[in-house]
C-alpha cells in the first residue's frame, strides 16, 4: 500500500534522510537506532499519556464553530490547541521528546526558537524535569518577542542571542546544531518542528500525532464517523499540521489542505511560502523543499507570523505537495490577519497568527455544505496582541 | 574493498607518500576579495604547502565555527557562486600542480548538478572532495559511482566519538585520505590539544588503518601542528589561516607557513 508515512531510513518519497556531518553521526544514529522502541514502550506511553492529561490538559476539545460554519455554509470544527498548556501545540512534542532525552540519559537540553513558542514550551518541560535548557533565539527576534523573552528566563532557561547568518529561525538552528555538535556527550537538541535530520520529522510528528488521534475519537462521537472530509492547517515546518494530518495520511478520502504563509505575496520577494518557491534541496540535515538561489544558497523568507518565517518545510510536507496528496494555498499577511480578526469576532477565539493563516483557506476555495472541516487551532494569539494591535490601529 | 591500491595514484596520492608531515591548507574560495582565489592558490604553492582545501562558500555552513562562516559570509557577498569559482579555476592547472580539494556543504553541488559539478571538477583539475553534510552511506547509494567516474577521491571525516566499527568502514570506503576531526567541535582555532586529543590520536594510529589521516579543526600553530602530526600523516589548517589572510592578505601567506613549519 502506498504510505505518505516515513520509511525506516526516514524518507517520504524522495524526501528526508539525515545529511548530517560525521560529527552529528552518534547522536542521531543513536537517537534513530532507539526511538521507536523507547517511544512505543508502555512506560514511555504511560508516562507521556499521563503528562499529556495532567499537565498539557489534553484532550483539547473539538469544538463546532456554529456561526464561523453558517457563515461559511460547510461544518467547521475546531480542534483547540491554543488551550494546551503554554498556548500551542509545540507543547506535545517537548514534552516527548523531554521524556526521550531522560531515558537516553541527556542532561542538558538545547532548542531553537523563532517567535519563542517552542522556546517556552521546551523551557516548560526542562522546569518540569529540572534539566538546564539552552534557547538559541535571533537578535532581532529577541527584541521583537520580548514577552516570550522573559517566560523562559523565568522558567529558568538560558537564552543565547545566535549572532551568526542573518540571526533568524533558519541560523538559530545552525547554532542549536552547532551547540550539538561541540556537546555530543551529554546533550539533546529538542527541535521544535518536523523538520531535520531523520528520526527528528517522524519523531515530531508522532508525539504531535495525538491530535489527530484525538480527532478520531472526538468526531466519532460528534457526528458518527471518524473522519473529516478535510483536515486544515498552517505549515511553518509542519508539526501541528503533520500532527493533524497524521491518522489521515493514507486515508485518501479525508482532504489534507495545508496553508503557508505569502507573507507580502508569492512573487514580492517577501514571502514564506515554501511549496511554491521551493526547489529541492538540503536544509538542516533534511533532503526537503526549500527557498534557495540557483547557486544553492538558502534565502531569507518573510512572513507576518514569526511561526511561519522558514525557508523549508518538513519531507512530510514536501512529498504531500509533490505527490499531489495535500492541497496547498498561500496566504498573504493582510489575509492572515482578517481571518484572525473574523475568527475572533465570529467564535470568541484569538488564534496565533500563524493559525490565522488556515482559516483563510475559507475565502480562497469553495466547500460542500454537508462537507466537514476539522481546522487544527494550533495556537492562541496572546503573544501576537502587539502584532493586532499595530496591524488594525486598535 | 581496499580502492586505494587498486586505483590509479593521482596528486593526492603522490603528496601522501611524501615524507615528513605533510601540511594543508583551507580557506574560502572569493575571500577576502573576489578575486583572491588564485592570488592565494599562488602563495600557498610557493610557500611549500602540501595540499590545499578550496572552500566553496555556504550560506548555513553548520559544522563551522565562527570564522569560517564569517569568511564563507563574505565571499558571498562579494558575489562568490559555483560557476564562477570554475571560472575562476579553469586554468589553474597551468601553473598550480598542488593536490587540490573542493570543500563545501551539499546543497550547492545539489544546485549545479552532482554530474555537472563532478564533470567541471573533472575538467579544471580538482583531485578530490569533502562534502561533511554528505553521509557515506547516500554517497555510496547514489553519488559514489559519478565521483569515481571523473576520478575524484571523496574524503570522509572521523571524530573522537565515530566508534571503530565505523571507522573501519569508512576506511573501506576511503581512497585517499581520512579527515580526521581532532576534537567534537565545529571549526576553529585553539591553542593546544590536551591529553584527551592525543589519546585519540594514538587510538587511531594503533588502529592500523589503510588509509593515511590527516587532522582537522583546532590546529593554528607550530605546537598544534606538531602534535596532530606526530601520530598522522598531516594536519589541516583553517580558521587560523583565514585570520591570518584577513588581517595581512594573500601576501601575508609565506610567513604564515614559516610559522607553522617552524
Ligand atoms: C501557534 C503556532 N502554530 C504554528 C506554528 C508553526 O510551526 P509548525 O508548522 O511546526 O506547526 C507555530 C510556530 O511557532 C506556532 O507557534
Amino acid at each position: 500500500m502506498k504510505s505518505y508515512h516515513a520509511d525506516k531510513d526516514g524518507f517520504y518519497g524522495s524526501f528526508g534522510g539525515a545529511f548530517i556531518p560525521e560529527m552529528l553521526y552518534p547522536n542521531v544514529a543513536g537517537l534513530k537506532s532507539r526511538y521507536l522502541e523507547i517511544i512505543e514502550s508502555p512506560g514511555f506511553q504511560k508516562e507521556f499519556r499521563n503528562l499529556l492529561r495532567h499537565y498539557v490538559g489534553r484532550p483539547t476539545p473539538l469544538y463546532y464553530a456554529g456561526r464561523l460554519s453558517e457563515k461559511y455554509g460547510c461544518r467547521i470544527y475546531l480542534k483547540r490547541e491554543d488551550l494546551c498548556h503554554t498556548g500551542a501545540h509545540k507543547v506535545n512534542n517537548t514534552i516527548g521528546q523531554i521524556l526521550l532525552a531522560q531515558k537516553l540519559g541527556k542532561k542538558r537540553i538545547i532548542a531553537e526558537t523563532g517567535a519563542g513558542q517552542h522556546g517556552v514550551a521546551t523551557a516548560t518541560v526542562c522546569a518540569l524535569m529540572g534539566l538546564p535548557c539552552i534557547v538559541y533565539m535571533g537578535e532581532v527576534d529577541i527584541a521583537r518577542q520580548a514577552p516570550n523573552v522573559a517566560r523562559m528566563k523565568l522558567l529558568g532557561a538560558e537564552v543565547r542571542a545566535a549572532l551568526s547568518g542573518s540571526r533568524t529561525l533558519k541560523d538559530v538552528t545552525n547554532e542549536a546544531i552547532r551547540d550539538w555538535i561541540n556537546n555530543p556527550e551529554d546533550t539533546h537538541y529538542i527541535i521544535g518542528s518536523v523538520v531535520g535530520p531523520h528520526p527528528y520529522p517522524d519523531m515530531v510528528a508522532r508525539f504531535q500525532s495525538v491530535i489527530s488521534e484525538e480527532i478520531q475519537a472526538q468526531l466519532r462521537e460528534l457526528e458518527g464517523r471518524d473522519a473529516p472530509d478535510y483536515v486544515i492547517a498552517c505549515v511553518g515546518g509542519g508539526s501541528n499540521a503533520a500532527g493533524a494530518y497524521y491518522h489521515y495520511l493514507d486515508r485518501e478520502e479525508v482532504g489534507i489542505i495545508a496553508v503557508e504563509a505569502a507573507g507580502r505575496g508569492i512573487h514580492s520577494g517577501e514571502s514564506a511560502a515554501t511549496s511554491a518557491l521551493g526547489r529541492t534541496g538540503i536544509i538542516h540535515g533534511s533532503k526537503t523543499l526549500l527557498m534557495q538561489t540557483d547557486d544553492g544558497q538558502i534565502t531569507e523568507p518573510y512572513s507576518i507570523s514569526a511561526g511561519l518565517d522558514y525557508p523549508g518545510i518538513g519531507p512530510m510536507h514536501a512529498h504531500l505537495y509533490t505527490s499531489g496528496r495535500g492541497e496547498f494555498h498561500s496566504i498573504t499577511d493582510e489575509e492572515a490577519m482578517e481571518a484572525g480578526r473574523e475568527l475572533a469576532a465570529l467564535e470568541g477565539i484569538i488564534p496565533a497568527i500563524e493559525t490565522s493563516h488556515a482559516f483563510a483557506v475559507l475565502k480562497n476555495r469553495p466547500f460542500r455544505p454537508e462537507d466537514i472541516l476539522v481546522f487544527n487551532l494550533s495556537g492562541r494569539g496572546d503573544k501576537d496582541l502587539q502584532t493586532y494591535i499595530d496591524f488594525f490601529d486598535l | 574493498m581496499n580502492r586505494a591500491k587498486t586505483k590509479t595514484v593521482n596528486r593526492i596520492g603522490a603528496a601522501l607518500e611524501k615524507d615528513g608531515p605533510l601540511l594543508s591548507i583551507y580557506f574560502t574560495a572569493g575571500y577576502p576579495d573576489l578575486e583572491d582565489t588564485l592570488p592565494v592558490l599562488r602563495h600557498l604553492q610557493a610557500s611549500g604547502v602540501d595540499m590545499v582545501e578550496i572552500g566553496l562558500p555556504f550560506s548555513d555552513p553548520l559544522a563551522d565555527g565562527p570564522t569560517i562562516q564569517q569568511s564563507s559570509t563574505a565571499a558571498l557577498k562579494n558575489g562568490m557562486h559555483t560557476a564562477l569559482l570554475f571560472e575562476q579555476l579553469k586554468e589553474v592547472r597551468q601553473e598550480i600542480h598542488l593536490p587540490l580539494i573542493l570543500m563545501g556543504y551539499f546543497n550547492p553541488v545539489l544546485q549545479y548538478g552532482v554530474e555537472a559539478f563532478c564533470q567541471k571538477c573533472s575538467e579544471v583539475g580538482i583531485d578530490g572532495l569533502i562534502l561533511p553534510d554528505l553521509p557515506l552511506e547516500i554517497y555510496q547509494r547514489e553519488y559514489g559511482i559519478i565521483m569515481e567516474r571523473y576520478g575524484l577521491r571523496m574524503i570522509f571525516l572521523i571524530t573522537p566519538q565515530t566508534s571503530e566499527q565505523r571507522i573501519r568502514k569508512i576506511d573501506g570506503a576511503s581512497n585517499a585520505f581520512i579527515y580526521m576531526v581532532s576534537s567534537a567541535s565545529t571549526t576553529g582555532a585553539r591553542e593546544g590539544f590536551g591529553p584527551e586529543q592525543q589519546a585519540y590520536f594514538e587510538r587511531i594510529a594503533s588502529m592500523n588503518l589503510n588509509n593515511p589521516q590527516i587532522v582537522g579543526f583546532g590546529i593554528s600553530n607550530a605546537t598544534t601542528f606538531r602534535q596532530a602530526t606526530k601520530h598522522a600523516k598531516g594536519a589541516i589548517i583553517g580558521s587560523a589561516f583565514i585570520k591570518h589572510l584577513s588581517e595581512y592578505g594573500p601576501r601575508g601567506i609565506p610567513a604564515f607557513v614559516e610559522t607553522i613549519r617552524s
